[in-house]
C-alpha cells in the first residue's frame, strides 16, 4: 500500500507503533511522577525517594512525608488528569466538538458548586458526601447544559454558550456562599481553584473507585465512539443503537468529571487539550484516543502541579490555575481554527 | 424488498411531511425519489431506513417490520447514506470504510481476515485502493463520495439508500458516482435514491417516484413520469420532455415563465424540434 506521508495528519502513522508508543508514555507519566515526588518546600534526592516507596522506615521524616503528603498528592494527580481528559474524549467524539470539555460545558462548575453547597450546610460532611455531590452536581449540570444547548440542534457554539452561562450563574452562586460564610471559605478556598494540596488518600479512596469504573467503561465503548464520530444518522445506518450509547458515554462522563471534582476542585482545560494531542499522535480512533488521553491527562496534570509548586516558591498556586495559563490560548486557538462555522 | 404501508412521517415539532403513503420498491431496481424542496423525498427515505420513526404504518423489509428488527440485523441488510456526510478530520479512507463492517462485528469477534479483504474488495470498487490512507478530509469531493459509498459496500447489504449522493459534486463528479451507483445495481444491489436532477434520474432510475406535498403524484418508468404533465403537477413549471439523444430516455427542457432571455433563437428553433414527445 502506497504511504502519502505528505497527507499524514498524526505522528504515529502506523497502527504497528500505537501500542509501543503508549507504553513510552507511560514510562514517561511515571518519571513525571518520581520527579513531582523530589519536589517540594524541601527537596529531596530520588535516592531517599525510592527509599521512602520501597523500604520504607517511619523514623526518616523525609520517608513519612512523602509517603502522607507528596505521594498521595501525586496519585491524585494522575486521577484527576486521567479522568478529565477521558471525559473530555468521550465528549469529543459523541457531540463532534472540539470545545467540547466537562470545564467548559459546565460540568465540573456544577459538581464543585454542589460540593461547596453541601459543605455550607452540613459543615464537615463524611468524605462520601462529597462524591455523591459532586455526581449529582455535574448530573444536573450535564442536563441543564444539554437541554438549553440542544435547542433547535447542538452545534459547538450553542453548547459551548450554554456552558459558560452556567458556569457564570453558578460560579456566582459558590462565590456568594463563600463570601459569607467565612468558615467555609477558609476549609475549601483552595480548592474551589482546583488543587491538588492536601489530598489524602482517604478521599483518594472515595473517589478513586467512580473514576475507574469511568475509565473501564469508556474503554469498553470507544469503538462504539468512533462510529458515532462519523454522526449520528451514520452511526444508526451501521446498526448502531445511538440512543443507548449516547446515555451510557453521559454518564461515564458525569462519573469521571465528579469523582475529579470532588477529588481536586474544578481543573478546567485538561479535558480540553488532551484529546486533540491523543488525536494528533494517535489519530481519530477511540479505542487508542482513550487510553492515549488518560496518560497524556495524567502527564499534564502532574506537570502543571510541579509548575504550581516551583513557579513562585515557596508560595504554592492551584494547579487549576496554572491549567488556565496552559488552556486558555488552546482554547483560543480551537476556537479560531478547528470550529467549523 | 422493500414496502411501506399507510407511512405517515413527521418530525417531533409540527405536523407530518409524508401522508398515508404506501409503496412498493422493486428489488434489484434503481428507483429514484424525485420532487420539489419540501415535497418530503428526504423524509421519505430516512423513514425507509431507520433513521426516522413513523408516526402511523409501518415499512416492511423482506415482510419484516423495520422497527420491530435488531438495529445490526437490518445494517446488515439496507445501507443508508445522509446527505452530505462529513468525516472527523484525519480519519482515513481505510479506517472510514472498516466502519462499514460495523453491523457484522460484535464482543466476541472483532476484526477479522474476512473484514480485512472486503474492506480491500470495497476500496477496489471505489477505485481508492491508491488512497486508503490519505484522510478523507484532504480528497476531493468525488472521492470523498466515493468512500463514504465504499463504507456502504463495506456494509455488504442488499439493499442501499442514498440521500442526494451528487450534491455538492461537479458535473462530471455527479456522472461519475451515478456511473458507480448503476455498476453496483448490475451486480444485484437495490439502489434507492434521492435525486434532484430529473434528467439523471431519467437516465439512471428503473423507477421513478414523484412526490409532492408528502403523496406519490407518479410512479413507473422515467417514460412514464417524466411527462410535461406531470413536471407541471409536482414542479408547477412548464417544460417540454424531449428524446435524450445519448440514451433515448426521456429529457426534461423547461421553458420557464419567458421561453429563455433569446426571443429571436426560441421563436426560430420553433416547430423544429422534432423529437418533442407528444402529450
Amino acid at each position: 500500500m502506497t504511504h502519502l506521508s505528505s497527507y499524514q495528519t498524526r505522528i504515529l502513522g502506523s497502527r504497528v507503533l500505537l501500542l509501543p508508543g503508549l507504553l513510552l508514555s507511560l514510562v514517561l507519566l511515571i518519571g513525571c511522577l518520581l520527579w513531582s515526588i523530589t519536589l517540594g518546600a524541601a527537596d529531596i534526592t530520588p535516592q531517599v525517594v525510592y527509599a521512602a516507596l520501597f523500604d520504607f522506615d517511619e523514623a526518616e521524616f523525609d520517608h513519612v512525608i512523602i509517603q502522607t503528603v507528596r505521594l498521595p498528592r501525586v496519585i491524585a494527580g494522575v486521577i484527576v488528569g486521567a479522568a478529565l481528559a477521558v471525559a473530555g474524549a468521550i465528549m469529543q467524539g459523541l457531540t463532534r466538538n472540539p470545545l467540547a470539555d466537562s470545564g467548559l460545558l459546565g460540568i465540573n462548575a456544577g459538581a464543585a458548586f454542589a460540593v461547596v453547597l453541601v459543605v455550607y450546610l452540613l459543615g464537615t460532611p463524611s468524605l462520601s458526601v462529597y462524591a455523591i455531590a459532586a455526581l449529582i452536581g455535574a448530573g444536573l449540570a450535564a442536563a441543564f447544559v444539554y437541554g438549553i444547548g440542544a435547542f433547535g440542534g447542538a452545534t459547538p457554539l450553542r453548547l459551548t454558550l450554554a456552558g459558560v452561562i452556567l458556569t457564570a450563574f453558578v460560579s456566582s452562586l459558590t462565590t456568594a456562599i463563600l463570601i459569607q460564610d467565612q468558615e467555609t471559605l477558609d476549609r475549601i478556598r483552595f480548592w474551589t481553584a482546583g488543587s491538588l494540596g492536601g489530598r489524602d488518600f482517604a478521599i483518594i479512596t472515595q473517589t478513586a473507585p467512580l473514576i475507574a469504573v469511568g475509565l473501564v467503561g469508556a474503554l469498553l465503548i470507544s469503538r462504539q465512539i468512533t462510529t458515532i464520530s462519523l454522526g449520528e444518522d451514520v452511526a444508526k445506518g451501521l446498526g448502531q443503537d445511538t440512543l443507548r450509547i449516547k446515555l451510557i458515554a453521559a454518564a461515564l462522563v458525569v462519573m469521571l468529571a465528579g469523582g475529579a471534582v470532588a477529588l481536586a476542585g474544578p481543573i478546567g482545560f485538561v479535558g480540553l487539550v488532551i484529546p486533540h494531542i491523543a488525536r494528533f499522535i494517535a489519530g481519530v480512533d477511540y479505542r487508542w484516543i482513550i487510553p492515549y488521553s488518560a496518560v497524556l491527562g495524567g502527564i499534564l496534570v502532574t506537570l502543571a502541579d510541579v509548575a504550581a509548586r516551583v513557579v513562585l516558591r515557596p508560595l504554592e498556586l492551584p494547579v487549576g490555575v496554572m491549567m488556565a495559563l496552559v488552556g486558555a490560548p488552546f482554547f483560543i486557538y480551537l476556537a479560531r481554527w478547528k470550529v467549523k462555522r | 424488498m422493500i414496502q411501506a404501508e399507510n407511512l405517515s412521517l413527521g418530525y417531533d415539532s409540527g405536523a407530518n411531511i409524508i401522508h398515508q403513503l404506501t409503496l412498493t420498491l422493486t428489488p434489484g431496481h434503481i428507483t429514484a425519489l424525485v420532487g420539489p424542496n419540501g415535497c418530503g423525498k428526504s423524509t421519505l427515505l430516512r423513514g425507509l431506513s431507520r433513521l426516522l420513526k413513523p408516526a402511523h404504518g409501518a415499512v416492511y423489509l423482506d415482510g419484516q417490520d423495520i422497527h420491530a428488527m435488531k438495529a445490526k440485523d437490518l445494517a446488515r441488510q439496507l445501507g443508508i447514506l445522509p446527505q452530505a456526510p462529513t468525516a472527523p478530520e484525519g480519519l482515513t479512507v481505510h479506517e472510514l470504510v472498516a466502519q462499514g463492517r460495523y453491523p457484522h462485528q460484535n464482543w466476541f469477534q472483532q476484526w477479522s481476515g474476512d473484514d480485512e479483504r472486503i474492506v480491500a474488495e470495497a476500496l477496489e470498487q471505489t477505485n481508492l485502493t491508491l488512497f486508503a490512507d490519505r484522510p478523507v478530509d484532504t480528497l476531493s469531493g468525488g472521492q470523498r463520495q466515493r468512500a463514504w459509498i465504499a463504507m456502504a459496500l463495506a456494509q455488504q447489504t442488499n439493499v442501499l439508500l442514498l440521500d442526494e449522493p451528487t450534491t455538492y459534486l461537479d458535473l462530471a463528479h455527479q456522472i461519475d458516482v451515478l456511473d458507480l451507483l448503476a455498476e453496483l445495481n448490475e451486480q444485484g444491489r437495490t439502489i434507492v435514491m434521492v435525486l434532484h436532477d430529473l434528467n439523471q434520474a431519467a437516465r439512471y432510475a428503473d423507477t421513478i417516484v414523484a412526490l409532492r406535498g408528502g403523496q406519490i403524484v407518479a410512479q413507473g418508468t422515467p417514460d412514464q413520469v417524466i411527462t410535461s404533465e406531470n413536471i407541471l403537477q409536482v414542479f408547477g413549471l412548464d417544460a417540454d420532455v424531449i428524446v435524450d439523444p445519448v440514451t433515448g430516455t426521456p429529457l426534461c427542457v423547461p421553458i420557464g415563465r419567458r421561453g429563455g432571455r433569446n426571443k429571436k433563437a426560441a421563436a426560430s428553433i420553433n416547430g423544429k424540434v422534432k423529437t418533442v414527445i407528444p402529450a
